[in-house]
Formats: structure tokens, sequence, C-alpha cells
């Protein structure tokens, strides 16, 4: 089947057979292995990126349910040379040990800190609630985030605000 | 790597292509909406359909409204879209609290109502949360619309009430002057419950008008409490009689030993997790939060 993803703003076409799941078409077919592939079964969030603006698992995702989607991943977190704050965040505050879970980490970090500018240890724990670290960094993780926060990192990025505006309407309508 | 076995993909664009394409494949084919249930059963085979129809295309379905007296929920929307919605927190505390404690935030961006309550897990949140509450389904087939009472819907683990290319289309609660709360036990944060509780109570001039008892994870028929809520019924929201009904709670639920517990600590903790879940209920009826 034959699907075009739109991945940190540059488009892919490729036939793809509809079980292929979303973390594999990323790293096998477009060659992004930055977005890491870990339990397999939804629970250790590594491979989390986000779809149309919002943070998912993608190992628990077809590759065809993006078909005609936004995608972004931690190849699309920074801008040009200039590492994204929450990057610089676990550069800072030695974020990580052996790196698996980083990406996902990242990607939940950046969505929490466009929604939330000056979020509380208590708001970023359950943020990456979802999320494993095997090295079990959790206190410099949430550390980076908190560094990120404090220096910038809580500002909207211009991505996430486009994704924001050309997401599907979720309405509420008193009748 | 665990990947499904092949099978034929359709993305719908309306309901009634939705049906149209159930219609087409037959009892092999599945709706996927979030994939957050099924797909992982794909993974294992425990599920091998022979096509996916893709629902997330249907907009109509993602809606929180308020129709008249009603809260209609779609079966589209997504756990997180529901911990959201402020018309949700203010009169289901119980769905806030059942949302707060379902998996975690990255699934609860991608996983769905209306799948949570088609999967029919044992262990669902939901599905004890909308039986206390008394929720009805709205289900399109090809032969129109129908409404199920959810205490009709559930047939069994993994079995509902849906026909084949029958589709839930949304989840109605009628608004009104009550009180709620869930409460559950889990081995880490966004497991699965080990055992879970939702108490809905109706109270006017200091007696209980009505009472729902959801139970979550211990074979409880339908999910709900049937004998405590009777006992409840006409009675005083008190500590002694909330006590009670926890008691008659953990004597009718059925539930079966397994790597969350045995059998006596389930039936333990479901009656004091009603006993809290109707206390906190009773509270927040008071004005306090619980």
């Amino acid at each position: 089947m034959r699907i075009t993803v739109t991945v940190n703003g540059e488009q892919h076409t490729r036939d793809v057979e509809p079980r292929l799941l979303l973390v594999h078409f990323l790293r096998d077919e477009l060659g992004l292995t930055g977005t890491h592939w870990g339990c397999d079964t939804s629970n250790c969030g590594v491979c989390a990126v986000w779809l149309d603006g919002t943070p998912v698992k993608s190992c628990t995702v077809l590759a065809v349910m993006a078909d005609g989607h936004e995608v972004r991943t931690v190849e699309g977190l920074a801008h040009g040379a200039e590492l994204d704050p929450v990057q610089q965040g676990f550069v800072a505050c030695h974020g990580l040990q052996c790196g698996f879970c980083t990406p996902g980490m990242m990607m939940t970090a950046r969505w929490l800190l466009d929604h939330n500018a000056d979020p509380s240890e208590e708001d970023i724990r359950e943020a990456i609630s979802g999320q494993m670290c095997r090295c079990t960094g959790y206190e410099n993780i949430v550390r980076s985030i908190r560094w990120a926060a404090e220096h910038g990192g809580g500002a909207r990025t211009a991505d996430a605000a486009a994704d924001t505006e050309s997401a599907p309407g979720r309405e509420e309508v008193r009748a | 790597m665990q990947v499904p076995a092949a099978f034929q993909y359709e993305t719908a664009t309306s309901l009634e292509q939705a049906i149209e394409l159930l219609t087409r494949y037959g009892p092999e084919a599945r709706v996927v909406a979030g994939g957050h249930s099924l797909l992982p059963m794909m993974k294992l085979r425990l599920a091998q359909p022979e096509a996916l129809i893709d629902i997330n295309g249907l907009g109509e379905l993602a809606l929180i409204r308020v129709d008249g007296h009603d809260l209609a929920v779609g079966a589209m929307v997504r756990h997180a879209e529901l911990l959201a919605s402020p018309v949700v927190g203010e009169h289901f505390p119980i769905l806030r609290d059942a949302e707060r404690v379902i998996a975690d935030p990255l699934v609860r961006n991608r996983g769905t109502v209306g799948g949570s309550l088609c999967q029919a897990d044992p262990s669902e949140d939901l599905s004890a949360a909308f039986s206390a509450l008394r929720a009805t389904l709205v289900a399109q087939g090809p032969g129109g619309r129908r409404t199920i009472g959810i205490r009709e819907f559930f047939r069994g683990p993994y079995e509902t009430a849906l026909n084949e290319a029958e589709l839930l289309v949304e989840v109605r609660v009628p608004i009104r002057s009550h009180a709620s709360a869930y409460r559950k036990v889990e081995r880490r944060v966004g497991d699965w419950a080990v055992v879970a509780a939702g108490a809905v109570l109706e109270i006017a001039g200091g007696v209980i008008t009505e009472a729902g008892i959801g139970l979550t994870a211990v074979g409880a028929p339908q999910f709900v409490a049937e004998q405590a809520e009777d006992f409840l019924r006409g009675g005083r929201p008190d500590d002694e009689g909330f006590a009670e009904a926890g008691r008659i709670a953990s004597r009718e639920c059925r539930p079966t030993a397994d790597q969350r517990g045995p059998v006596d600590y389930k039936r333990h903790l479901a009656g004091v997790l009603t006993t809290r879940a109707l206390r906190a209920a009773a509270a927040r009826a008071q004005g306090q939060e619980a």
C-alpha cells in the first residue's frame, strides 16, 4: 500500500505492508534511527514520536495510520545547528546515561513545555510516566526538563504552533 | 520483533462506509480506533483479523457534546480528551478519576473511549465507570441506529452485544444531580487494575435515591455490584452503610487468581475500594473534594 507521511516537515512516499509499525517505518524505511525500538508492547515509551502534534508510542501505531499525517521525531527537534532547549537541558544536567530512552523522553518533554511553560516536578513526572529509563536516571531527566523550562524552553516552538493550528478540531458544544 | 499477521487495511471516510466495509468483510474484519488494545493482541496473534477498518478519520465520532440533558461522548474521543474535558470533570468526576489512572499519558493520547468499551476487557476501567453511571450506548449498523443499555452490552470477556457490521457511535450519560468517584489499586503506575471500584450516588433529603457501583477486574457480572446497589437504595449515606455495601460487593464479585493477586486479596480490595469510592462520592455530594 502506498503511503505519504510528512516527517519533520518533509514528505516521504513509500510502498509498505499494512502490518508495518510506524517505528519500523521510521527506522527501516526512512533511516531515522533516532526513534528507538524497545519493548514492543507500548509499555516502555522509547519509541515516542509526535503524530499530528501529540506524543504517541510508535510501536502501537501502524505506518498506514500515519498516511497523510504529520510525524515529528527526535531528528526534528533541533533548529538547524542549534539544539532545542530540551536537548541542551539533557546535556547540561546529565539527563542521559545509556541514552536508550532519551529520544522518547525529549519528545514528550518538548510537548509538555509547549503546553505548560513552567511545569512542576510533579507535572514532569506525570508527563513521562509512560516512559521507562532502564538506567533509572529519572532524577536527572526531571532536572533536565526543568532546566529547559528555566532556559527559554517553555516558549512554544514554531513547529508546535503550526501543528496545533493544523490539527483537526475537537469541539465541546453546549446544545 | 512482534509483528501482526498480514491483513487487508481499509480507511473509512464516513460512518456509512465503515458499516459497508464491515458488511463486506464479515466476521473476520475488526474496527481499529486507537489500536492500543487490538494491535498488541494482533502482535501476539491472539487476534488475527483478515481486515482492519480504520475509523480514525471519522471526526463526527470524536466529539464530546452536551445534548439536551445528556453528556454524549463520541466513540472516537481519546482518553486524553475525556480527561481534559471541563464538562466531564464538572459532572462526572468518576470518569476523571478513572481516566487519571488509565495507562499513561501517551497511551491516553491514542486510545479511545469506544475502543475501550468494545474491547470488553474485564480489567478495563471505563467499562465499570460507565456501568456505574448506567450509560446508554448508541450503535449503528446496516439496519440503522439502536440504543443498548450498558448493563446489557457486556456479554462476557471480550464479548459485547454489538452485532456483526455494527459500530459503537457514542456513549450517553444523563447529566443529573449525583456525586461519583472511582478508586483503583494497581501494582505500579499505569498498570491494569488489581481491583478498582466506582460509585455513583443520588441523594435527596438525606436518603440515597439511586446508587451505582462498578467493579473492575473481579469478574462482576456486567461490571456492577447489583446487590450492594439494592442495599444502598433507600438508606442513609453514612459510613456504616458504605462499609456494609463494601462487604456485600466483596461477596458478590467473582475474582480469579492471577499474577496480580489471589482471590481473597481481590475480594478484600473490592470491598475496601467500594467503601472508599462511596465515601469519596458522598463527600463530593457535600461539596468536599475527596
